[in-house]
């Protein structure tokens, strides 16, 4: 059921992720929904935050990269197979787990791009706090990962193309209230904590925070570590079996 | 499992009793046949036939419902990424990624199938000169005429120098011109040793390029053979075409005539006449064209031809099989 990944897949991934970048990066949607819209909210909250803004800014940047990464999973993949190209990677020589790599790293790499841009906007709102940097740099690394892998999973579940942006923003914006960034998680009821616990959002806006100002509210930075981790392998897995029975 | 020790040698495709069911609508019906190794075998059908699902089946973008596959010795069902290595396909829709160039395209799929780095530029460039492309280098797949497209397409296909092409209805939406240059370049490529499973609905196609033809009809293969072969199957009948003037305007004037089985009249007046027996049907009309003091403009015998052949074995499929459904 499961593909074995070889050293020839992983290569094969990054070249899938490097022709990515170039078909993808500079569509409209890639730059409005990745880059312009994350930005503008970060912006927007950070001065409407006033001096609480120091609290919301690690779940806005954990957001911002969200929204970075699950957008370049969109473009990418939905109109691949609205246009029949995303046929071609299965004509190649690579196996099912192989095209999931590499549609995530291309997801990933455009988060970067994406945080680049969003930390741009928060770094000065940042300057004076403590934070654990090489931790921040492995949260974010891993963050931007475990999205992708969301980003790439969720746009094969999708049927009509027409409907990606509606389908992708039903399941990110409720995100934003359950996660923990604007609204403490320990402070939500229970039904809607069990739920943040199985949102990908929630071990992001939690280790994040932790890195940044040296607190967390409910999971600690090493079992968020651990969960974005084991969510990442676990949705990169699940792809490929999504991948396999695409084929009629 | 791959059959390396029994494995007819001359044999590039070996299928059996391939099937398919989409649900209960059975798209293949167990059709089995053998491509050789360096011909150009044709899967020649109407819209609908199951010539589509068939190469998508041999090259995995489908699943096998029932019966076996073989591609050079490998199982598709078993080995399916060493098949990949050794076949290119191009499917009926030209579908390279729009944003690239035509370098680029041409370079991920080296870069996918493995191409050695070092050879890589090469043999891109190499392709793109084959194919009249060269001064397209730097054009984004997306500004490229449909012909352009396809060229590019087949292109891709042969980077990694494969053994077998599976060509999908290559020349389907192409203007004249364009479809005979792909024609030349099918012709070129098989020159090269390259074995070529060509799916098409056009008849002149398939009879031009075609060693060898298996005409597909509600998935099932109902002739297949040589175009010569296939002519012969129909040869019982041959065509006289006439044209009088002033020109005749009703086929019963023709009704008495001895040989003769069907006559239709064409939009431009010439008249299609099915004979069984030439010198009857012949002397019996020049007898008619001499009492009404008609003119011949042209008179025209012929065996069967390539349309004949299709039209008449697809017909007698028609009435012979049911709705296709699962048993």
């Amino acid at each position: 059921m499961i593909d074995m990944l070889r050293l020839e897949d992983i290569i094969k991934a990054f070249y899938i992720a490097k022709k990515d970048i170039k078909e993808y990066y500079l569509k409209p949607p890639t730059i409005s929904w990745g880059i312009v819209f994350p930005v503008a909210f970060t912006l927007a909250f950070i001065l409407k935050g006033g001096h609480h803004a120091q609290e919301i800014i690690p779940g806005l940047i954990a957001l911002a990269l969200f929204f970075g990464t699950t957008s370049m999973a969109a473009a990418s993949i939905v109109f691949e197979r609205k246009i029949g190209s995303f046929e071609r990677l299965l004509l190649f020589p690579v196996s099912y787990i192989g095209i999931a790599l590499g549609k995530t790293l291309s997801s990933f790499m455009f988060g970067m791009v994406s945080l680049f841009a969003t930390l741009v906007v928060v770094l000065p709102f940042i300057l004076n706090i403590p934070t654990y940097s090489l931790f921040l740099v492995v949260v974010l690394i891993l963050s931007a990962l475990m999205f992708s892998a969301f980003g790439v999973f969720i746009s094969f579940l999708i049927k009509d193309p027409t409907n990606t942006m509606m389908i992708f923003n039903s399941i990110r914006l409720p995100m934003i209230f359950l996660c923990g960034i604007f609204i403490p998680i320990s402070s939500l009821p229970l039904p809607l904590r069990l739920i943040a616990f199985l949102l990908p959002l929630t071990y992001s806006v939690e280790a994040t925070r932790f890195a940044i100002n040296g607190n967390y509210d409910v999971v600690p930075p090493i079992e968020s570590i651990l969960s974005m981790f084991i969510i990442t392998i676990l949705l990169i897995l699940l792809t490929s079996i999504k991948i396999r029975r695409t084929i009629p | 499992m791959s059959l390396p020790g029994c494995y007819p040698l001359h044999d590039a495709i070996i299928a059996e009793k391939l099937t398919k069911y989409y649900g209960d609508f059975l798209a293949v019906d167990h059709i089995s046949f053998q491509v050789r190794k360096s011909e150009i075998y044709g899967f020649l059908g109407p819209n609908g036939a199951g010539k589509t699902t068939t190469v998508r089946m041999l090259c995995g973008l489908t699943r096998i419902s029932e019966g076996k596959a073989y591609i050079y010795g490998y199982d598709i069902n078993r080995e399916l990424v060493a098949i990949k290595k050794l076949i290119g396909v191009v499917q009926d829709i030209s579908n390279l990624y729009m944003e690239l160039s035509c370098y680029d395209n041409l370079m991920f799929c080296a870069e996918m199938y493995g191409v050695p780095r070092h050879q890589r530029k090469e043999r891109v460039m190499d392709l793109l000169r084959f194919f009249g492309l060269e001064d397209k280098k730097h054009v984004k797949f997306k500004e490229l005429s449909k012909g352009l497209k396809r060229r590019l397409a087949i292109a891709a296909a042969l980077v990694h120098k494969p053994k077998l092409l599976f060509l999908d209805e290559p020349t389907i939406g192409l203007d004249v011109k364009s479809k005979r240059q792909i024609w030349n370049l099918i012709c070129k490529l098989n020159e090269k040793g390259i074995t070529i499973f060509l799916t098409t609905h056009n008849i002149y196609e398939a009879f031009r390029l075609c060693d060898r033809i298996a005409i597909v009809n509600r998935g099932k293969i109902i002739a297949e053979g040589t175009p010569t072969e296939l002519r012969k199957k129909v040869s019982g009948n041959k065509i006289i075409e006439l044209q009088v003037s002033p020109p005749i305007k009703k086929s019963t004037i023709l009704d008495n005539v001895d040989g003769i089985i069907d006559v239709n009249i064409g939009r431009d007046n010439t008249i299609y006449i099915t004979i069984n027996d030439a010198i009857a049907a012949l002397e019996g009309i020049l007898k008619i064209v001499k009492k009404l003091s008609l003119e011949i403009v042209m008179l025209n015998l012929r065996g069967a031809d390539a349309e004949d052949v299709f039209i008449k074995l697809i017909d007698g499929t028609e009435k012979n099989i049911g709705s296709s459904t699962r048993r």
